[in-house]
């Protein structure tokens, strides 16, 4: 059967919730992509990703070890990723130690999860922690992802005025008496909340890629901050969308072929628009 | 001199990245009134030393009192314009938008965050001081780097500054533009303090009221005592060959002619 008609068979609830899993996902991807392309702080966002494996890993072995059926990855995972954030956050001001503070998370965050995953029992396959299924998305998944694009946009919505002008300039920001620093530390909060969200769609390893790609393409034609969010949550939609569709045509794993489509629509559309701006 | 206490009042000031020392036993005060430019050669300290006026820089040793108090304290009553080189041209922002961002700490506390009523009309007039009335609804990405770098004073100006720190004002700027500004400065003095970082010396000679030279060491000339060996002093050679070798006080002084009689044309 081809995706329309499976789409609109009644019993193909689940391909149904797959697609709202991308679409309300897009809303958390364009407007936190957004903020991480504004401030360039795409490589932290991926730093926090990558440390969610220790979270999971550590998680797992606890669960297993003592028996702990209540425990989720998602608590660890969660964990890890504000821990990290606010490692980078806190400790990392400065360009040289920042880039050490990211590194230094990224790989030790890996490697934690693979050592807990390696002391406990039985066989793991951490395939799709790493590279994401949206096709494994669960409902209750679906409704923290609503969940979280309700704090973002209330969030963004507040604070728009001021998210703009310490995106612009940090220091006049701070200089005309805003609380600088503890807006960053909020926003890499909600960033490593969604990032831990997120990875259900497209994975730890490429997460990074929807929180740059879409936005980096709304960049291209956005005048106002705003309009730049809008755009990314489209060009991360039909991103999403397409990359299911594909997905499940040709039988593919859905995460890549996502990141692919949106590389795809970014290096199209960057190449066309060349003449005015440089890539 | 006024009786009034001087706007900025800087004592012993000493200041180091790591080791390396930049600006060494600074005094300096500058008047309510004042339109003053920091001019020395790069490296010399002037970012520095505005900076650290503004407070985010820490001295090593000394103090820098602004409106009596502690920079910090005093920042909302100084508009600053940075150098254009530390933010993104092609930021999604309009004019308007990077204008107002002068009255970011009035945001409202209210759930819709937005800028009180008369910010709008703050804006516009802060842009018509720098003649870009008609470019309030155009993308800070479309203009042009000297356009840019007016945006930036208009953002400073809707501060409602008392005190405006302007750094390199002309570095992005055609000599006609770069005379319409001073004469924008010079009509904005009447209301407020300037302080202006600045390479060009020769220009901005005809239009400030003393030039402060910053090369590690800071000294303070009233214009009336620019010529061509205190240029040359500034900029010329080594800095350790003309650094110079006595101190005054901040009503300036006089300068030995250590090239006399090997004077090379500027």
């Amino acid at each position: 059967m081809d995706f329309f008609s499976v789409l609109t068979d009644p019993n193909s609830l689940f391909l149904r919730q797959t697609l709202l899993v991308g679409l309300f996902s897009s809303i958390a991807f364009g407007i936190i992509g957004t903020y991480v392309i504004s401030r360039r702080i795409s490589y932290l966002a991926g730093a926090v990703s990558h440390s969610v494996l220790g979270g999971i890993g550590g998680v797992i072995w606890l669960k297993t070890v003592f028996q702990l059926e209540w425990l989720d990855p998602l608590y660890g995972a969660l964990l890890a990723a504000l821990l990290s954030a606010f490692i980078i956050g806190r400790f990392g001001s400065g360009r040289k130690k920042e880039e050490i503070m990211i590194g230094a998370t990224w790989a030790i965050g890996m490697a934690l999860g693979i050592i807990f995953m390696d002391m406990t029992p039985g066989y793991f396959d951490i395939t799709s922690y790493l590279f994401g299924d949206i096709l494994l998305v669960s409902v209750r998944d679906l409704k923290l992802i609503i969940a979280l694009d309700i704090v973002i946009i209330l969030f963004f919505y507040r604070f728009y005025h001021i998210v703009t002008a310490v995106c612009f300039d940090e220091e006049f920001a701070r200089l005309r008496g805003l609380k600088v620093d503890l807006f960053y530390q909020l926003l890499l909060g909600l960033t490593a909340v969604s990032v831990v969200l997120l990875i259900r769609v497209v994975g730890i390893v490429m997460v990074i890629a929807m929180l740059t790609l879409p936005a980096a393409t709304a960049g291209l034609y956005a005048r106002t901050l705003a309009g730049m969010m809008l755009l990314a949550v489209m060009f991360s939609a039909i991103a999403i969308v397409g990359g299911i569709i594909l997905s499940y045509s040709a039988n593919l794993s859905s995460g890549p072929i996502i990141i692919v489509c949106a590389g795809v629509i970014y290096f199209v559309l960057a190449a066309i628009k060349r003449d005015k701006y440089s890539l | 001199m006024s009786s009034e206490l001087p706007i900025i009042r800087i004592k012993d000031l000493y200041f180091s990245y790591h080791d390396n020392s930049v600006l060494e036993d600074v005094n300096l005060e500058i008047d309510k009134g004042e339109l003053a430019s920091i001019v020395g050669p790069n490296g010399g300290g002037k970012t520095t030393l505005l900076k650290l006026i503004l407070g985010l820089l820490k001295p090593q040793q000394g103090t820098i009192e602004v409106f009596g108090t502690t920079p910090e304290k005093a920042r909302r009553k100084i508009g600053y314009m940075p150098q254009q080189a530390q933010l993104d041209p092609q930021f999604p922002i309009s004019v308007l938008d990077v204008v107002l961002t002068g009255q970011i700490d009035r945001c409202g506390k209210g759930f819709t965050g937005g800028f009180p009523k008369a910010a709008g009309s703050i804006a516009q007039a802060a842009l018509a001081e720098v003649g870009l009335g008609d470019f309030i609804q155009k993308s800070f990405s479309q203009l042009s780097g000297g356009q840019r770098q007016r945006v930036l004073i208009a953002r400073a100006l809707c501060s409602e500054p008392e005190l405006l720190l302007l750094d390199e004002p002309t570095s992005n700027i055609d000599p006609r533009s770069e005379e319409n500004l001073y004469e924008t400065l010079a009509r904005l003095n009447r209301k407020m303090t300037i302080l202006l970082v600045s390479h060009d010396i020769g220009f901005v000679s005809q239009f400030v009221k003393s030039v402060i030279c910053v090369n590690h060491q800071v000294i303070i000339h009233p214009t009336s005592q620019i010529n061509g060996t205190i240029i040359k002093e500034i900029y010329g050679g080594d800095f350790n060959l003309i650094r110079h070798d006595h101190r005054c006080d901040h009503t300036g002084h006089s300068h030995h002619d250590p090239f006399s009689g090997n004077r090379e044309q500027l």
